[in-house]
Formats: C-alpha cells, structure tokens, sequence
C-alpha cells in the first residue's frame, strides 16, 4: 500500500515531507548539521583556512588557544592548528567513507552471492566470514597495515578487509528475509530470470539496512582510522591528519595540552556526528526498530 | 552442556587454522623481499639466505605454510629483531600484563555497565535514561587513546593524583597498592568503550524481558518496581547480558594496544606498537597470532557458558 500513495506524492511535497522528517529526528538533524559543517570545510578548505597548514614556523612554537591570529594556537612545529584542522577534515571524511563504501561494495555482493545462491557457496563464504571474525578488528587492520608499510593507500586496504565480513553478514541476513516474501515468489512463478529478481527486486529491499549499518559503520571507521594514524600506520608527516596530529601533540602534554587535545576533540564530533545520523537513519526508515526501544 | 562443548570445541578447530592461514598471509603481503624486512635492514646476506631456507621461501606456498606451523606448534613464533629475542618469549613475558589490565577493565565494565544499564531501564525515557543515552554516546563516538589522554592531563598532570605510566614507581615499587594506583587510568581508559556498550545492551535487554507476563504478574501482586527488575527482570536477561560481557573481554585484548601506549604499560600491545615503528613483522605476526586465539578461545568459553545459564541453546 505505502508504495502506491508515495508514488503519487509530487516530488516537491515527498523533498519537504523527507526534510520534515528529519526535523522530527533531533539526532539526525543535529548529525547532519554537523557532517555538513564538516564537508563545507573540506570543500572550502583552501579558502577558509587562515593559513597554510604545512608551513612551520620556529619562532612561534606551541601557542596557546586564542593567541592572536592563531585561534586554536600552533603546534611544535609552530604550524596553525585551526588551519590543520579545517584541511584535516579532507582526511577525516576520506578514510571515513571510502573504506565504508568499498567494503560495503564487496561485503554486499559476496552477502547477496551467499544469501541467494545459498548451499555450498554459502557455506563457503560464510566459514570464510568466520575466520576474519575471529580477529579483533584493530589487531588485523594493524598487521595488513603494517605489513604492506604504512600510508593512506595500505591503511584503507586494511580498514576495507577487516570490515567486509560484517556487511557480508548483514546483507546476507537480509537477503534471506527478503527471499521468502510473497512478491519473490510471484516474479520466479513469473519466470523472471535470477539476475533480474537480484537487482530489480531483492536489492532496493535490502538497501535500507546496508544503508543504516554503513553509517554506523562510518561512524566506528573515523575512530579505526585515527587509531592506526595514532598509531603511525596512517598518512605519514607533515600530512594534517587528525590522528597523527594527536600522535604528535602528545610529547607536549604538560605544557601545551591543546595541541593533541583539539584534534582529538575533532575525531570525537565527527564519530558523533556519523553515529547520530546512523541512529537517526535507523528509526526513519525502520519504525518497528523504533518502538522496540521505547 | 559436555556434549555442546564438544561440538562447540570441533567447530573451532576449522577458525584456529583459518587464524593460522591469515597470520601466515601477512607475511607474504610484505611487498619486497621479506628476508629483508624479517631480519632488518643490517642483516648480511648470509643470514638472509638462512631465514628463506628455514622459511622454505624458494618452496611452493603450501609447503611455506606447513613450515609456518610446523614451527608454531613447536612454540616457535619467529625472531624479534627489535628486542633480540624469540617473539614467544617477548609475548610470554607481557602476557600477564595485558591479561591483568584486560580483567581489571573487564570487571570495572561490567559492574558499572551493568548498574548503569539497569538504572536507566528502571525508568526508560525519563531524564537518567536520555542522560545514559548521551554518555553511551560519546564513549562509542571516542577514540580511547584520546581519553586515556584527557585523563592523563587532569589526573595526572593537573591534579598529580595518580601515576600515568608504566606498572610501579621508578626506583622500586611500593608492591600491590602502588600497582593498583598505576592501574586505575589505564583500566578506565580500556573499559570505557565497553562499558557504554554493557550499558546500552542490559538496558534493551531488561526492556525486552519487562515485556513478560511473569512481570507483569510480580507486578499484579503489587511488588516495588526496583524488586521487581533486579529479582524477576534482571535474572532472565543475564545471558545476553553475559554474551556481551565475554565478546567485550576479546575486544579489550585487542583495544590494549592503544591503551598500553598511552600508559606505556609493558604488556604484549606495547611491544606491538615498538614493532610498528621499525617494522618488526614477527612480532606483529606473533601477537596479533596470540590475542587472535585468545579472542576465539573468550568466545568459545562464554558460548559454553551460556547454554549452561540458558538450556534453550541448542548447537
């Protein structure tokens, strides 16, 4: 039922219907309020950022907060923090979504592959899910990290290996659901060919979960990724990278606590805000899950 | 139980050798020779000839992989060049460090994880249950090396309350006391993720079991309502609130690694993270190895532990 009344909503009404929706949600607006700050800085960032963030300058270590034109003060290398910040945020999103979005790719397929073929690939895929399960997260991300040398390239590698298997599951567990509704039924009584019933049917009903834990997923990545900068396995120096500017800033905590301090506030708003939206999407679009909590 | 034991202990089996194949493939992703990145760069040629002999490098993969744990099942994990010495024997020596942070985070996490849980289930959607919602919140949302941090600077630095490093006090320790004291900022630091999580966990879960009719009945007969969730709520939703307990416990050995950085606690995470910068693989290979099957060991523990608490559970 609910499908035909929206298909007869004129777009314009379905956009202010959506938009107050999310106004309904205070989690999801203040989320997404703050990941637009976010992505407006990455964008802007060359224009708005007070200075250059790589230019070091040794006259003027360890500034403190507000002192003058340094807003969030200098680093040990004299370097603006706010400046670092604002063109960190470039790095924040990109190791935040990228490794999301290509392991929810590949996680998705192999999910679906499992799900709906079932048997013996299933099996297959499933023992092989098992295994990678049975790594703490951080532990093998640090050893692929490690092995292929540290970097963006190599850590994103590692972010999209050790996070694969949880999509697989998640999307393979809907895929079951989804297959034994009616309407999958009538398109194989239909003659629908498989591929057809997979991409035409079984995935638009899957979305709304890979969509949900994608954005939790996103959420937990800004804090695996600044884990491995922290721990030297991200991008290397001088790169503004909030991890690694934590990383560095922590030599100096007794006399300018702000240095690593602020960056790690800053990886603190961003998971934040990817873990409200996350949260927010998930009582949009599955209301049941919502009533269950209250 | 014996025999959901024994059939949980067979279907392991298939995951310790997935584990050992996976920790063996780290070694081959190392791109370049990796005689030169096991030995370090110093090493002669001699001595690199040697390891790719002992390794069975010029040898098909397979035949690599069956030296691999050939060697492992005789106790040998490789050689540390960062602290010359065998990778098992640096591990050895942190084990019980690692473990004794892990516990003590452990146990700080569930008792107040599960009071907090249960607290704000008492009244869902009142003020103290939106509170633990915003404080569940920021301990998911932060990454732990940045609270250890914060707590160092304000009960280190600023309040010179507790110690922020190591296990004792430099020249000599003062024995139990000055360890518990070394003790508390890093178990805070480790626990906090873990704690949020038990937390949300015993609250949906008391919520779940609120809805029953034997609650409803207690309920009928006119019991107060704290009675009501610690005798008759809070019992039956033990075992899922245990499940996440002993999946938590695996997750704190791993989450070591950056809290043992932090604190500079001399457990097997440290060592990692020295190996990390002059890229001591072995190492790395070893203990990812070591807490790897201590995860899955955790996890087959509290499975068997809960179809004891929960007979339903069948394999």
């Amino acid at each position: 039922m609910t499908t035909v009344i929206e298909q007869t909503v004129r777009p314009a009404r379905r956009w202010r219907r959506a938009l107050g929706g999310i106004l309904d949600n205070p989690a999801l607006a203040i989320g997404l309020g703050i990941l637009a700050v976010i992505v407006f800085a990455a964008v802007f960032a060359d224009w708005i950022s007070p200075f250059d963030p790589l230019r070091a300058n040794p006259l003027a270590r360890y500034k403190g907060v507000f002192s003058g034109w340094n807003l969030l003060g200098t680093d040990e290398l004299g370097r603006d923090i706010l400046s670092r910040l604002i063109h960190g945020t470039r790095y924040a999103l990109l190791v935040a979504i990228v490794p999301t979005v290509i392991a929810l790719g590949i996680g998705g397929l192999l999910g679906m592959i499992a799900g709906y073929i079932g048997g013996f690939v299933d099996t297959v895929i499933m023992r092989f899910f098992d295994i990678m399960f049975a790594f703490p997260g951080i532990l093998l991300a640090l050893g692929i990290s490690a092995a292929l040398g540290p970097g963006l390239s190599s850590m994103i590698i590692a972010m999209v290996v050790v996070t694969v298997p949880a999509f697989g599951r998640i999307v393979r567990g809907a895929v079951l659901q989804v297959k034994e509704e009616v309407f999958i039924e009538a398109s194989h009584a239909l003659g629908f060919r498989a591929r057809r019933i997979a991409l035409r049917h079984i995935l638009p009903n899957i979305l709304g979960p890979a969509i949900v834990y994608g954005t939790l997923q996103t959420g937990r990545n800004v804090i695996l990724s600044s884990s491995l900068s922290f721990l030297g396995l991200g991008p290397q120096p001088p790169a503004p990278e909030w991890g690694q500017m934590l990383s560095s800033g922590r030599t100096a905590l007794a006399t300018a606590a702000h240095v690593a301090t602020i960056p790690g506030l800053a990886i603190v708003v961003l998971a934040v805000a990817f873990n409200l939206i996350g949260d927010g999407a998930r009582d949009y679009l599955d209301p049941r899950f919502n009533k269950q909590r209250d | 139980m014996l025999v959901f034991a024994l059939r949980r202990a067979f279907q392991i089996v298939p995951v310790i050798i997935g584990v050992t194949i996976a920790t063996f493939l780290l070694a081959k992703i190392i791109p370049g020779d990796p005689a030169d990145m096991l030995l370090g760069a110093t090493a002669s040629e001699e001595a690199k000839e040697a390891l790719r002999l002992s390794m069975g490098l010029h040898e098909p993969a397979y035949v690599q992989y069956l030296i691999y744990v050939g060697n492992l099942l005789q106790g040998d994990l490789g050689q540390s060049f960062t602290f010359a010495q065998p990778v098992a024997t640096v591990i050895l020596d942190r084990l019980g460090n690692t473990a004794l942070l892990a516990v003590a985070a452990i146990i700080l996490a569930a008792i107040v994880g599960v009071a907090a849980g249960t607290w704000a289930a008492l009244k869902p959607g009142s003020l103290r249950d939106q509170s633990l919602s915003v404080v569940v919140l920021f301990f998911n949302s932060m990454p732990s090396f940045w609270l250890g941090l914060v707590l160092i600077m304000i009960f280190g630095l600023h309040l010179r309350l507790l110690p922020v490093a190591g296990m004792q006090s430099v020249g000599g320790g003062d024995g139990v006391l000055s360890l518990i004291a070394h003790m508390i900022l890093p178990s805070i630091t480790l626990a906090a993720w873990s704690l949020a999580t038990i937390a949300r966990m015993t609250r949906s879960s008391l919520l779940e079991v609120i809805n029953s009719d034997y609650v409803r009945t207690a309920r009928a007969k006119g019991m107060r309502e704290s009675r009501v969730v610690l005798r008759h709520a809070l019992p039956n939703a033990m075992p899922q609130i245990i499940t996440v307990i002993g999946m938590q416990m695996g997750f704190l050995l791993s989450g070591a690694v950056l809290t043992e950085t932090i604190f500079s606690w001399p457990g097997i995470g440290l060592a990692m993270y020295q190996a990390i910068s002059t890229r001591d693989i072995p190492l790395i290979q070893g203990g990812i190895l070591i807490l790897a099957l201590a995860f899955v060991l955790i996890n087959f523990a509290v499975d068997v532990l809960y179809s004891y608490f929960n007979p339903k559970i069948k394999l």
